[in-house]
């Protein structure tokens, strides 16, 4: 018997499997972008970068909880200029690299755009969907599909590389802002960004943990929520999906896949399987695939709406 | 006190008493059983403020401490607090120093170098090594930053400016120390340009060495990448490392990153951290 190959292209990109680092995980430097490829990642995504550096929101701005985890992280980054110093020379890290892009007003995304365009990235993806930081995402009013239209064609005219939209599991209507993103140009939706915001309270201290008070939920709490995002994008949209939410086996990241998703996100998954968690879902992909007769990551993509 | 040693989310802990360590430096101790190794911290949070990384500095059956120097708001506010108050903790996290076959069960040679607030680090390192009869070496810019001055009997004071102890750095003395005990081991926390030279010393003399780096933390849990140094998590992998995970780190001894992520020289980042 053959073994199943976890091959994967993305609008273009080709990946030796469908696990790729979302934006906010480890994506500080290059040199844990070689570690994570090292680790047995298909692709990874650099910490979102704004035209200014940031410092994020006051600690504490992660906390695990029984179903997964809540952040308020708040956006910290050292801006465009230093993050092209940082990720410049990227074919030293032997997996495709996405640029994710945050910004106010359509300008100020095609300014770091700009400012990233001799970086050898192989996409640019935008998350129009932070819970938890103003200004950004769903505080400036980005998760509408007229203002995502507005910000994907900007971004369009700046940049040849695939564009990724990253949408948030708040939104009711997911295929309808997913559609948008599509005919403003987007080559893939991300689904999804954390959901909420929520928050914990720690009853002896009678204050919220976070700084924030508040941040988006990730990890298992996410991810029944996340596969049916995948699965209604899937309906409304042609374009691939990158499925996002609380995968942490090989199982999940089927089922994800089954959903409609051509790639798959790990994220809250390193804090509870280690940084090894993408070689062990991949290998958990192959053995479940070997034992259902299935040899590719293709004939998998959404056949839970046959 | 409680069933449980270990932490995801802080747990309010009553300060059951404080230490005056002097020279603006405080312990606060806690009733509570913690699973702790020598060189792991733990989150200190203050509700509504900010939550910052402490080593262990006092362990036992049943309680545990931290140092605290007074420096910025947050340490003000925590050195304000009093008996029978509360503050979050969460942990302990990541990976502390290890013990090689050659210095277990009292048997090998062993040095411990702490300098200024990094000493707080090796203090429940230094108790568990007693049977080991470590050299310990103590160093601060000046004597009015010098803090468990009478903790060990066999203690050697450094001072950079000669108020107090011998003058200069404990480095200076390491080559003629090593002549007379053949260190296995050394164990060092301090800044992070006296322990480079220790680890260059170690290289060339081809003695074991572990070192605790400090990095600016956010998830305290591997997840976040702020405290990267080379591809390592200071705070998952680290923040002790040995030295053959340290040759490969080149921004060991010299880089660190901001808040921002930005990333500087170490000086830079010293300056940043003291204000």
């Amino acid at each position: 018997m053959t073994t199943p190959s976890l091959d994967t292209n993305l609008c273009g990109i080709k990946m030796s499997n469908p696990t790729v680092l979302p934006s906010g995980f480890l994506g500080t430097s290059k040199s844990l972008l070689k570690r994570v490829a090292d680790s047995g990642v298909g692709a990874a995504t650099i910490k979102s970068v704004s035209f200014e550096a940031r410092e994020g929101h006051k600690n504490p701005t992660v906390i695990p909880f029984e179903g997964g985890m809540l952040n308020a992280v708040g956006y910290s980054n050292p801006g465009a200029e230093e993050t092209a110093r940082e990720f410049s020379n990227l074919k030293d890290v032997p997996i495709p690299v996405i640029a994710s892009i945050i910004g106010t007003e359509p300008d100020d995304f095609v300014r770091v755009v700009d400012k990233l365009s001799a970086n050898e990235f192989s996409a640019i993806e935008l998350p129009l969907s932070c819970p938890h930081t103003p200004g950004f995402g769903l505080l400036a009013g980005q998760g509408t599909p007229e203002s995502t239209g507005k910000i994907v064609a900007a971004v369009r005219n700046a940049s040849k590389l695939p564009i990724f939209v990253k949408l948030s599991p708040n939104i009711p209507e997911i295929g309808n802002l997913a559609k948008a993103a599509e005919n403003a140009g987007a080559d893939a939706i991300t689904a999804v960004n954390t959901l909420g915001p929520g928050m914990i309270i720690n009853i002896e201290a009678r204050k919220p943990i976070l700084s924030y008070k508040v941040g988006g939920v990730s990890g298992q709490a996410l991810r029944p929520v996340a596969t049916r995002c995948v699965y209604d994008i899937y309906e409304a949209v042609k374009i691939p999906i990158i499925g996002t939410g609380g995968i942490s086996t090989g199982r999940h990241a089927i089922e994800m896949i089954m959903a409609g998703a051509t790639a798959i996100g790990v994220g809250t998954a390193i804090y509870e399987r280690g940084i090894d968690v993408f070689r062990k879902i991949c290998q958990e992909m192959e053995t479940w695939m070997s034992e259902n007769s299935y040899n590719s990551i293709h004939e998998m993509i959404g056949v839970a709406h046959e | 006190m409680s069933e449980f040693a270990s932490f995801d989310q802080p747990v309010m802990m009553k300060i059951d008493k404080i230490i005056d360590e002097s020279n603006g430096t405080k312990s606060f101790m806690f009733k509570y059983k913690l699973d702790y190794d020598p060189g792991q911290f733990i989150m200190v949070w203050l509700p509504g403020v900010d939550e910052k990384p402490f080593a262990v500095s006092y362990l036992g059956d049943g309680f545990f401490g931290i140092t605290v120097l007074e420096r910025g708001k947050f340490t003000k506010l925590l050195h304000q607090m009093g008996p029978g108050d509360r503050i979050g903790i969460r942990g302990p996290f990541g990976h502390g120093y290890s013990f090689p076959d050659s210095v277990k069960n009292g048997k090998g040679s062993v040095c411990v170098i702490g300098g200024g607030c990094g000493m707080a680090s090796v203090t429940v390192l230094i108790e568990k090594l007693q049977n080991n009869n470590p050299t310990i070496l103590m160093g601060a810019a000046t004597s009015r930053s010098l803090f468990f001055k009478n903790r060990y009997k066999n203690l050697t004071l450094f001072t950079d400016d000669g108020s107090e102890g011998i003058k200069g750095y404990p480095t200076d003395v390491l080559e003629d120390l090593h002549n007379k005990h053949e260190y296995d081991i050394i164990y060092t926390c301090g800044p992070e340009i006296m322990m480079s030279k220790v680890f260059e010393f170690c290289k060339k003399h081809d003695i074991q060495f572990e070192a605790s780096l400090e990095r600016y933390m956010k998830c305290g849990i591997g997840v976040c990448g702020q405290c990267v140094c080379d591809g390592q998590m200071v705070c998952k992998d680290g923040p002790v490392f040995d030295l053959q995970a340290l040759s490969n780190m080149n921004d060991f001894g010299k880089y660190s990153l901001l808040k921002s992520g930005k990333r500087v020289s170490l000086q830079e980042y010293a300056d940043w951290r003291s204000c």
